[in-house]
């Protein structure tokens, strides 16, 4: 097996000096083209973690490597570069920049990365091409609807979009921050059907975070983050294990 | 890449943006409106005499001197006698001399006597001399030669028979119709009161206002006496005149000859010197008007740092996202920025634009209403700098929401709280 794409190794963290740690994590090793399952109440610092691991933010200790890259050990504006990147992101709801249209959210990303724009025009053929596949793929072959404003989708659409967005130019990382939560129980099936089969043939390493632990089935492994964050509390104040 | 985000931003929240570019364009409008009509009025004025090196007149004020005999304005109430003149005129470091009579009137144009002179040694703008369109100068007291804003506003051809009022009023109830002018020639184009004038020649003058006082046809002893005059050609009286030297060198010393002359009490008045002086009358309204429109400008620039900053607080998840694709903190803030700049430089162009359409309409009306002859011309590089500062001074504001958007993006990171 290849080296992990996600390392975790004794990572603490907390937002400021005096305030009080969030992150305790012993240890987290996630495998390549590993679909993961992260499940935990909302507030836990589920957000947090995946904050670290997008770069965003630095732990105050410990080892975090995504991709072999210590994360630790880049300064800012190397791990906004490494996330542009390496990592798609998809949010709860609300993803997409209102004044562009669909096909311009989707192309987005090759704007900050050079390297997604790379891969995704070899992949398409063109950026633009690539795009119209990725959304076709996701079932939004409509022409008329790629050319639309992003806001006058439906949430399901939106959400087929962001996904599309956060897989062009095949970053090697997909972080899911409870994508299907905005949608009913018919759409969140047919949205995890299309996000698994496009992280298949990407070879695409998927962490889906969730509160709803039904999904937890569909996936290779579920990681409860209250067992793994030895952190007593939540940044909100809420014990952690709540759940 | 950011600076497309930041135009499509911007489509996206049309009205705002297009009214703030409104009131930014309509602040430079003023802006570079008051300087544009402070320098071309100064230019105009500058323009309309050259080559003088004095204008002599009874004693008065030099600006009032200045103003009433060259630009028009106002009216000189005392006259100087031939003798004076003809004494200043035959001194050695004197050149040339175009005597100036003024006083009566044609249909609200001003009418001129002078001599033949005039038109020899009379310079405006850059040392240009007048020019006639159509027609001779005039030759004796029955010719007259317009200006060529008097020909057009009141269609006259040469040929043409006028009669010239008493005052400088637009009606006037003293009409001097027992001698009228025939039209010998029309100017060219000037650009100065001179296009505003009717000249005749100082005898005509006096002819017309002997006929007057000695009302020429119930008297017959009148006509007899206003013969004898007319064969004498010597006017009585000038309302001025103006000097040209042999040498540039002697300005001062003949300014002080003449205003120590023993005859009369007289005024000499470097042209100038003159004009410095009315510039620093009007200085003060000049600099206050700029201030007004710099305030405006400050206020135009204001009401675009509230349109972006009050935008910013529903913009934060936009900020998260793009942050999570890859977007660095500085790059969230160019974007900012780089809205507060094309704003700016939106409303500075279309300023710029209102500006030169303004001008463009509005100089026929500028002209026949004030005087004020406005050439358009290419932005100075004055009005260029004000511009510059305009823009710097909203990209400066832009700072603003670019650091507030900063700040939040870097708090906010991914996560967004709405």
């Amino acid at each position: 097996m290849s080296a992990p794409v996600v390392e975790l190794s004794n990572v603490r963290f907390s937002w400021s000096v005096d305030s009080p740690i969030v992150i305790d994590i012993e240890a987290l090793c996630i495998a390549n083209a590993e679909r993961i399952f992260l499940r935990g109440p909302s507030g836990s610092g589920k957000s947090t973690l995946l904050s670290l691991l997008a770069g965003i933010s630095r732990p105050n200790e410990g080892r975090l490597q995504v991709l072999g890259q210590d994360m630790a050990t880049l300064g800012g504006a190397a791990r906004d570069r490494f996330r542009a990147d390496h990592i798609g992101f998809i949010f709860q709801m609300f993803n997409l920049i209102p004044y562009l249209s669909v096909l311009e959210n989707v192309c987005l990303p090759c704007a900050f990365s050079e390297r997604r724009l790379a891969r995704a025009t070899k992949s398409g053929g063109s950026l633009q091409a690539e795009a119209v596949r990725l959304l076709a793929h996701l079932g939004m072959a409509d022409g008329e609807l790629q050319s639309r404003t992003a806001t006058d989708l439906s949430v399901g659409q939106q959400q087929r979009v962001a996904a599309a967005r956060a897989l062009i130019g095949a970053p090697e990382l997909l972080i899911a921050d409870e994508p299907t939560s905005s949608l009913d129980e018919d759409r969140r099936a047919a949205f995890l059907d299309l996000l698994f089969r496009e992280c298949e043939l990407g070879q695409i390493t998927l962490i889906f975070v969730s509160h709803d632990a039904s999904l937890g089935s569909l996936f290779d492994r579920v990681v409860s983050f209250a067992e793994i964050n030895r952190a007593g509390t939540s940044w909100l104040g809420k014990p952690a294990g709540l759940s | 890449m950011i600076a497309r985000l930041s135009i499509k931003s911007l489509r996206n929240r049309k009205v705002t943006a297009s009214l703030t570019v409104l009131s930014i364009a309509l602040s430079v409008l003023l802006l570079l409106g008051v300087e544009r009509i402070r320098h071309e009025s100064r230019e105009s004025f500058a323009a309309t005499i050259s080559g003088t090196d004095l204008v002599v007149g009874a004693r008065t004020s030099p600006v009032h001197l200045l103003l009433s005999v060259v630009f028009h304005i106002g009216n000189v109430t005392n006259n100087i006698g031939w003798e004076s003149y003809r004494a200043i005129a035959g001194r050695p470091e004197v050149a040339w001399t175009i005597p100036l009579s003024l006083g009566d009137s044609h249909r609200g144009f001003r009418v001129l006597g002078t001599s033949a002179d005039y038109f020899e040694h009379f310079r405006f703008a850059r040392d240009r001399r007048l020019e006639l369109a159509r027609g001779r100068v005039f030759d004796d007291e029955h010719d007259t030669v317009l200006g060529a804003d008097v020909a057009e506003a009141l269609k006259y051809q040469v040929g043409n028979s006028i009669v010239i009022a008493h005052g400088a009023g637009e009606v006037s109830f003293a009409q001097h119709d027992q001698h009228p002018f025939r039209i010998a020639g029309i100017l060219t184009r000037t650009g100065t009161p001179v296009d505003r004038t009717v000249h005749v020649s100082l005898a005509g003058l006096d002819a017309v206002h002997e006929d007057a006082s000695y009302g020429a046809d119930s008297d017959p002893l009148a006509a007899i006496i206003r013969e004898k005059h007319q064969t004498s050609a010597t006017p009585r009286a000038i309302t001025a005149f103006l000097v040209g030297l042999k040498s540039r060198g002697t300005v001062l010393s003949m300014q002080r000859r003449v205003n120590e002359y023993p005859g009369e009490p007289l005024t000499a008045v470097l042209p100038g010197v003159a004009l410095q002086e009315v510039w620093e009358i009007t200085g003060v309204v000049e600099k206050s008007l700029f201030a007004v429109s710099v305030l405006v400008v400050v206020v135009g620039l204001s009401g675009m740092l509230v349109a972006l900053l009050t935008s910013l607080g529903e913009r934060r998840r936009e900020m998260a996202i793009l942050r999570s694709l890859g977007a660095r903190p500085a790059q969230v803030f160019a974007l900012i920025l780089g809205e507060a700049g094309f704003l700016t430089v939106a409303g500075v162009l279309v300023g710029i634009a209102a500006l030169y359409a303004g001008l463009f309409a509005g100089r026929t009306w500028l002209e026949s209403r004030f005087g004020l002859f406005i050439t358009v011309s290419w932005p100075s590089a004055h009005e260029l700098g004000l511009v510059a500062v305009v823009a710097a001074a909203g990209i400066l504001i832009g700072l603003l929401p670019a650091y507030r958007s900063y700040r939040y993006s870097l708090a906010d990171g991914m996560t967004v709280r709405i």
